[in-house]
């Protein structure tokens, strides 16, 4: 079913012409620039999103980064922006800027599906805590974007409803889980966009489109309503062109949810003030001895060096440290996520919700889950439930998720030991830039290697941004700044110095060198 | 029944527990009563209209997560504490991953290796004997949805068409208590279970009703041969499960069957299959559960949707602080301090009034008088409409201005009946009911005297039979009086009234 679309409704008919330039120039607008002129009257909410809608008409059926766009939903949540600054109200810092949301959350009036066969034509009852924050912060919602089929691959060809494609070369992968979401910010359809990262999900997408994707804390941001893929290890957080936007949409979405458990009791991190500062003199980076070398393509680490080197320009103290027990974090990561995977998608089985398959009247309940899950599921969601349900059986679980769980606690052991000698730690995002699609569809190992850097801060739950570190023959790569749990400032500290002068050497972002759609 | 099948000669209870010994141990599942689920807020109301108490959490939609209820955790950590359990300062919950359609998440929230409570015992008494029972643990979990089989013949699942389920069990919270296999008899099973759900109902932490299920007991039993003198005991045999017993009296029965079947197979020397087996009201017979033998791999791992339950040492001690009495601890206060024989207390406590006599005496009432008011007229009412005493529409302190209305001769127990019938119609107080119906004992006047005369004059052959000596040919004119007054004398004071006026005391 490559390239079908989902409830895409037909935006053409509701759009008003903007005049073209006008539309290219706002999409372009940075989430803080877009807030700012809506403040200042100069532009409304409902231009914003109509431009965004636009936008999406023109290029998505090239990119195939929306799977459900809201029109009339986006345009009424805008009008009702304009309408209350029109009397007076004070805005937040996001008010009226459109918003592509991952489709693996749920939001009331929209589709769910995870980017999967088996959850079609489920629209859930209610919106996900990060949802109800956004609709709380008047950020438009434009409709849900593309992803690996329940967060579970790094290309965004595990999607039931077709890959997504990066829009600096159409013919390549733009990451994933999240590709749907980095696709659609960099190629101007939205801003702001709300991702999912389980071991990169978020920074491998932002780093293989050139954009901003932070990980926040592990309990940082509410779960609530964020399906999950591996409860342990999954977070949601902000993917951008900017860190200042990154920053903005932070604070809208984390903070204490009563609704989740996992989520913290503590105060959200100053991401903003910190996103602002750019003062990093004195201020100890490691860079990881064990995320290089093999595996990893020249240019990356080309330019993650010289990306370290404007680091110590702008007064940093770089040092290496080193982490040897991330070697075992592919390993243990792909016997956590998959365990949990098993259990937590055991609840897609006909009865309530979504796809029911061979129901013929004949076939009794197990035998219609079963039909179900046989249609529903892709084959790499398939392969992870047999892993994960193989790795908990009884006589094998100390074996696998036991030993494991063990590997995790020597991961946070080794980040501890790395922050008394360094207050960020830093590596690149990927190993190498965006491949094409199709090339690793039939060699999941050589796939699941996207994740080689990402997935300990996954593991040991600390917070994680990948930002662009430049160019490798055309295509951007990024570089991945870690710091322990609940001190998310920093990397919004570092990765703001950073991109200011990584902007200012190159004279322009580095999305302005992306091709025209 | 297949040819091949071996002739098994069954022996009686007495002789197979003559050769064997039984090995029982229980599993008890709980509902709180809490007000709302386990790890949701919905509400818990017991025969709500199907899926109305229901939300993303307990119906186990996507993206939803589950908060624990801290009232659950309270009332489990009671249960531990009154029997006397160590109760964990860290424990986790777990993941038992099984696929059923009225499983919402298709996995049971519950504890696996880390329970909440363990390590505890609680006596049971038997005629007079005390038996300790140990209790291995105590752990929280959630109830599954309840599933309706429809077009079969008996509601089972063979033979229907199709089945209906109701989400609004999905996610009670429950507590599984298991104890060590300490039980020899079925009595002892059976007074077990009925000792912890007087516990339950003192810790006010669940209604225990058998009958709806918020409480369901698992016997496993096994045998063993009784060891030759001065032998030791022989190793645990292979046990059996019978699942859902919803009545002490089942729980007797069931294992007493399973003894006596058990012993038949292993006399034929055939080996008793480790399986579930279910009880059948009707017959009083156990049959084969699960068709699969082999063992169901529920794959635990702990929950990473909740954190780890860490009770303060402060959060326990100020539970035990304020523990209720005890029901062995009242049973014995009241034998001491009400003079109750301990058959008179069983006989209370069967009938399920214990709580409800001591109230009445509490309220004035005699031991004697409330006992007997209790257990002769207000359990039978209850039992003729089919609900338990205590949901009768009568207080202890009516009960109690009843008794003493009697003991001051203003009513007979005749009349207490009546009185009775007014308060449980709605009438108002005793009082009320005495003065609206006019109940109340005509004693000395008139009207009495009267009666008596014209029963006399009536009856005069009666008359000199008493005269001449037969004091008790004086009943029918009693009743004549009796019949007269309408019932609203005291039979006695017309007795001596009557021989008072034959002059013959």
């Amino acid at each position: 079913m490559k390239g079908t679309r989902l409830h895409m409704t037909d935006v053409s008919g509701i759009s008003t012409p903007v005049e073209s330039a006008r539309t290219d120039d706002v999409v372009r607008l940075t989430a803080a620039a877009t807030a700012a002129a809506i403040a200042a009257g100069e532009l409304s909410a409902e231009e914003a999103t109509l431009a965004a809608l636009d936008r999406i008409a023109k290029v998505d059926d090239a990119v195939h980064a929306f799977l459900h766009v809201d029109a009339e939903g986006a345009l009424a949540t805008a009008r009702a922006v304009d309408a209350r600054r029109a009397a007076g109200e004070r805005l937040g810092p996001l008010a009226g800027v459109p918003l592509a949301l991952k489709d693996v959350f749920t939001a009331r009036g929209m589709p769910t599906t995870c980017g999967s066969r088996i959850l079609e034509g489920w629209r859930p009852p209610y919106d996900a805590t990060v949802v109800s924050r956004l609709r709380a912060a008047d950020v438009v919602i434009l409709g849900k974007v593309n992803m690996d089929e329940f967060a579970m691959g790094s290309s965004t060809e595990n999607s039931a409803y077709g890959p997504t494609r990066n829009p600096w070369d159409l013919t390549r992968i733009p990451g994933g889980s999240s590709g749907g979401s980095a696709a659609a910010v960099a190629a101007f359809e939205a801003p702001l966009s709300i991702g999912t990262d389980t071991g990169g999900s978020i920074r491998q997408p932002a780093a293989v489109c050139g954009l901003v994707g932070v990980k926040p804390t592990y309990g940082g941001v509410s779960r609530y309503g964020l399906v999950a893929f591996s409860s342990s290890l999954d977070q949601a957080g902000p993917i951008t062109r900017t860190v200042a936007d990154a920053a903005l949409l932070h604070a809208a979405i984390a903070g204490h949810d009563p609704l989740d458990s996992t989520s913290v009791e503590l105060p959200v991190p100053p991401v903003v003030e910190a996103a602002a500062r750019r003062d990093i003199r004195g201020m100890r980076v490691g860079v990881v001895r064990e995320l290089a070398g093999e595996g990893y393509d020249p240019g990356v680490q080309a330019a993650f060096d010289a990306a370290v080197a404007e680091l110590a320009g702008l007064g940093a103290e770089v040092v290496e440290v080193s982490c040897p027990h991330f070697t075992y974090a592919m390993a243990a990561y792909y016997l956590i996520a998959p365990s949990e995977c098993s259990s937590n998608l055991a609840r897609f089985d006909a009865m309530r919700f979504g796809l029911r398959a061979g129901d013929d009247g004949r076939a009794g309940a197990e035998e219609v889950m079963s039909r179900t899950r046989d249609v529903g599921f892709g084959a790499e969601v398939k392969r992870r439930v047999m892993l994960g349900t193989y790795a908990l059986s009884s006589g094998y679980y100390d074996a696998y998720y036991g030993q494991a769980q063990k590997v995790r606690t020597l991961i946070s052991r080794d980040f501890a030991a790395a922050y008394e000698q360094a207050d960020v730690l830093v590596s690149p995002t990927t190993p190498t830039p965006a491949f094409p699609i199709g090339d690793k569809v039939d060699d999941p190992v050589a796939m699941y290697l996207s994740d080689l850097c990402t997935i300990p801060s996954n593991l040991a739950g600390g917070p994680a941004m990948s930002l662009p570190s430049g160019l490798v023959a055309g295509l951007p790569v990024g570089i991945q700044i870690m710091a322990p749990a609940f001190a998310d400032d920093r990397l919004y500290l570092v990765g703001g110095a950073l991109e200011a002068a990584l902007d200012a050497r190159r004279g322009h972002a580095l999305l302005d060198e992306a091709p025209t759609l | 029944m297949s040819t091949s099948a071996p002739v098994i000669a069954t022996p009686s209870y007495e002789d197979a527990t003559a050769r064997y010994e039984a090995v029982i141990g229980l599993e008890t599942h709980v509902e709180l009563g809490t007000a709302s689920k386990m790890f949701c807020g919905c509400a818990t109301v017991f025969g709500a209209e199907p899926n109305t108490q229901v939300c993303p959490v307990c119906l186990g939609l996507p993206g939803a997560l589950p908060v624990v209820n801290e009232a659950a955790v309270r009332f489990a950590t009671l249960i531990g504490l009154a029997l006397n359990c160590t109760i964990a300062s860290w424990c986790r919950f777990a993941r038992k991953n099984y696929f059923y359609p009225d499983m919402p998440k298709n996995f049971q929230i519950s504890q696996y290796d880390e329970p909440l409570c363990s390590n505890g015992w609680l006596d049971v008494e038997v005629e007079g004997e005390i038996h300790r029972v140990g209790i291995t643990r105590v752990h929280l979990e959630e109830d599954t949805g309840k599933s309706l089989h429809v077009g079969g013949a008996t509601g089972r699942i063979h033979g229907a068409t199709h089945s209906l389920v109701d989400y609004n069990r999905a996610g009670i919270p429950l507590v599984e208590i298991v104890t060590e296999p300490d039980i020899r008899h079925p009595e002892v099973a059976r007074a077990y279970v009925d000792e912890l759900r007087e516990l339950c109902r003192a810790l006010a932490v669940s209604d225990v009703r058998m009958d709806q299920g918020s409480l369901r007991c698992d016997a496993n039993v096994s045998l063993r041969p009784r060891p030759a003198a001065g032998q030791p005991d022989a190793p645990f045999g292979t046990r059996s499960e019978t699942k859902n017993l919803n009545s002490l009296r089942s729980v007797e029965r069931a294992v007493r069957f399973e003894i006596v079947r058990q012993a038949a197979l292993l006399d034929a020397g055939e080996r008793v299959i480790q399986e579930t087996r279910h009880f059948d009201e009707a017959s009083g017979r156990t049959s084969s559960g699960r068709s699969k033998e082999e063992a169901t791999d529920y794959r635990y791992f702990p929950e990473p949707d909740l954190t780890p339950l860490a009770l303060t040492s402060e959060y326990v001690e100020a539970l035990r602080a304020v523990l209720p009495e005890l029901p062995a601890q009242r049973r014995a206060r009241l034998v001491a301090e009400l003079g109750y024989t301990a058959r008179e207390l069983q006989e209370m406590r069967n009938a399920g009034v214990l709580e409800l006599v001591e109230a009445t005496v509490a309220a004035g009432a005699s031991p004697a008088g409330a006992r007997k008011w209790w257990l002769n007229e207000l359990a039978r009412r209850a039992s003729d409409a089919g609900v338990e005493p205590r949901e009768l529409a009568i207080s202890p302190a009516q009960v109690a201005r009843i008794c003493e209305l009697v003991a001051e001769g203003k009513l007979t127990d005749a009349l207490g009946r009546k009185v009775v019938d007014g308060v449980l119609a709605g009438d108002g107080s005793p009082d009320e009911v005495v003065a609206a119906r006019g109940l109340a004992v005509v004693s000395d006047d008139s009207a009495l005297r009267d009666a008596v005369d014209a029963a006399i004059a009536g009856a005069p052959d009666i008359a000199d039979k008493v005269r001449g000596g037969k004091l008790n040919a004086v009943g029918p004119l009693v009743g004549t009086v009796m019949k007269t007054m309408r019932g609203q004398a005291d039979a006695a004071a017309v007795r001596r009234l009557l021989l008072e006026r034959l002059e013959v005391s």
